[in-house]
């Protein structure tokens, strides 16, 4: 069973563009410099329209999660977390966790994660996030 | 709104709970609404506002033969009739209608004339959280726990024993769908759901309804019913996403929508005889006690735990055992209002003896939403 994917639409697409080409792109206000997240044509604390996308550092920490232990369908069979990191740059963002056991014990609070793309179709490529190596 | 100027003059549930394979959702919303007409005294033709969620308004009056002037269609989940109480308030007050009809219908677990779940996939909540394995509430509204959890030293005991609690009001209801003792070892070793959740700190999912019908105070005294006066409501709305909410550890729609249903009833927290919380996972008490100012941040777990919401507790909370106890359709914030009701009545099974204010606060979606209706029976 295919994994459900996102859509892009006209005021995400350089998210998912930037994923494809492995760079985390955020927006950053230019008036009042906030970087928000998820992706929209103007700034959402001061309502500038003057935007620009910049890339990110990949670098977050796991902020919260849950494990999920009955898999929807188009995840398998196993046990996985649904989490909510908090990037450096300030924004949260919904994302499995890859290269580490599914389990409480392995999943602590605050621990230091990366970006990693995971590699879907051509188009889409979702950000996940990794335990952060050295 | 001013406070007592508007009165519940109907209530009623569905003649079932439960299990209800033989009745489709708007069928579910015509009996519930019967139900209240009957409580009443009125028939459709009196009716001549409606407000429902699920449902649109129009399917609704035209099922009932109801020509309103009237249509509320606020639809932000669990809490809607919440709004709709208070939309409808503020609607008689000003003139647009006399006597207004809020119904719920929903058959959440026979699914019978019922919609799907679920998101298109260019909306923000299919781009950013569909694509990462959530399924239904349990794997969403769960999620920002951990973090409450670990920044207030939250145990999953304290989480099931919310749910302990609760049960221990269930087995005073001839209507709860579970009224058998649970201990906080039976709900830690519960089936996993989505970890730290187990299925004894999720909500039941049932077929049910509900209907409540208001109109001014002054024509309230003319009604077969002792009326139940509003005294304060309040409303908020903060993300569709549960991952973008602002503070992990409180719900700022549940804070707003406290606060100004406080403001307007002009009451205290310790003027309160009976509060509902919409339960529809054991962590929304303690969100609920902490955001509404019953207690401070991180003090709701103690609160609960020396029994204050318990049967003779000073604060009793959830008393027809909740949506993990009594009964949970999809979008439980009925169920809740109807029991503030019926304690204002004082028709309630587990009934608070000399209650006077009821505090009912529901949430819509995932923290999404929130409605908050302050009850009096004091005229
Ligand atoms: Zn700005």
């Amino acid at each position: 069973m295919a994994r459900m994917l996102p859509e892009p639409t006209p005021e995400t697409r350089h998210f998912w563009e930037g994923c494809r080409d492995g760079e985390l792109r955020l927006q950053r206000c230019t008036d009042c410099k906030h970087t928000y997240f998820p992706p929209r044509a103007f700034c959402p604390k001061c309502a500038s329209r003057e935007v620009e996308v910049y890339k990110a550092s990949g670098k977050a920490i796991l902020y919260s999660y849950v494990i999920n232990h009955r898999p929807r369908p188009d995840m398998g069979t196993e046990p996985y977390a649904i989490a909510v990191v908090q990037l450096d740059e300030g924004p949260r963002m919904m994302t499995n966790i890859v290269g580490c056991p599914q389990t409480p014990e392995a999943l602590v609070l605050d621990m230091p994660m990366q970006v990693h793309f995971a590699k879907q179709t051509d188009e889409i490529s979702l950000p996940l996030f990794e335990p952060a190596k050295g | 709104m001013k406070p007592k100027s508007i009165a519940v003059v109907g209530a009623a549930e569905t003649t079932r709970l439960g299990k209800i394979p033989d009745v489709s959702v708007i069928g579910l919303h015509a009996d519930a609404a019967l139900n209240a007409m009957k409580d009443a005294g009125l028939k459709p033709s009196d009716i001549d506002g409606v407000a429902t969620a699920g449902i649109s308004p129009v399917e609704l009056a035209h099922y009932l033969g109801i020509t309103p002037t009237y249509a509320d269609g606020t639809s932000v989940g669990g809490c809607s009739f919440m709004l709709h109480v208070r939309h409808a308030a503020a609607a008689i007050n000003e003139g647009l209608c006399k006597t207004v009809l809020i119904t719920h219908g929903e058959s959440g677990r026979s699914r019978v004339g019922a919609g799907g779940f679920g998101r298109a996939p260019s909306s923000l909540m299919g781009q950013f959280e569909m694509p990462y394995g959530v399924t239904s509430p349990p794997t969403m509204f769960t999620i920002p726990v951990l973090r409450y959890m670990k920044t207030y030293g939250v145990s999953e005991a304290d989480l099931a024993n919310v749910a302990v609690i609760q049960r221990e009001w269930a087995a005073k209801n001839p209507r709860a769908s579970f009224k058998d003792p649970i201990t906080v070892d039976d709900v830690l070793n519960s089936p996993m759901i989505a970890w730290p959740f187990r299925m004894l700190m999720c909500c039941l999912v049932t077929d049910g309804g509900g209907a409540l019908i208001l109109t001014s105070a002054e024509r309230a005294k003319d009604f077969p019913q002792k009326p139940v006066y509003i005294l304060g409501t309040g409303e908020s709305v903060e993300t569709p996403m549960v991952s973008q909410m602002e503070d992990f550890t409180s719900s700022k729609a549940f804070r707003v929508s406290g606060k100004k249903a406080f403001d307007e009833s002009g009451i205290t927290h310790a003027d309160v005889d009976h509060l509902m919380i919409y339960d529809a996972f054991a962590h929304l008490p303690l969100y609920g006690l902490e955001d509404l100012g019953f207690v401070k941040p991180g003090e709701a777990k103690d609160f609960i735990n020396e029994r204050n919401t318990a049967i003779g507790g000073k604060l009793p909370l959830n008393t027809n055992g909740g949506g993990l106890s009594y009964m949970h359709s999809g979008m439980y914030g009925m169920y809740a209002l109807q029991e503030s009701v019926r304690q204002m009545r004082g028709t309630a099974a587990a009934q608070i003896d000399g209650a006077k204010i009821s505090v009912s606060h529901g949430v819509g979606g995932m923290f999404a939403a929130s409605g908050t209706v302050i009850f009096t029976n004091e005229s």
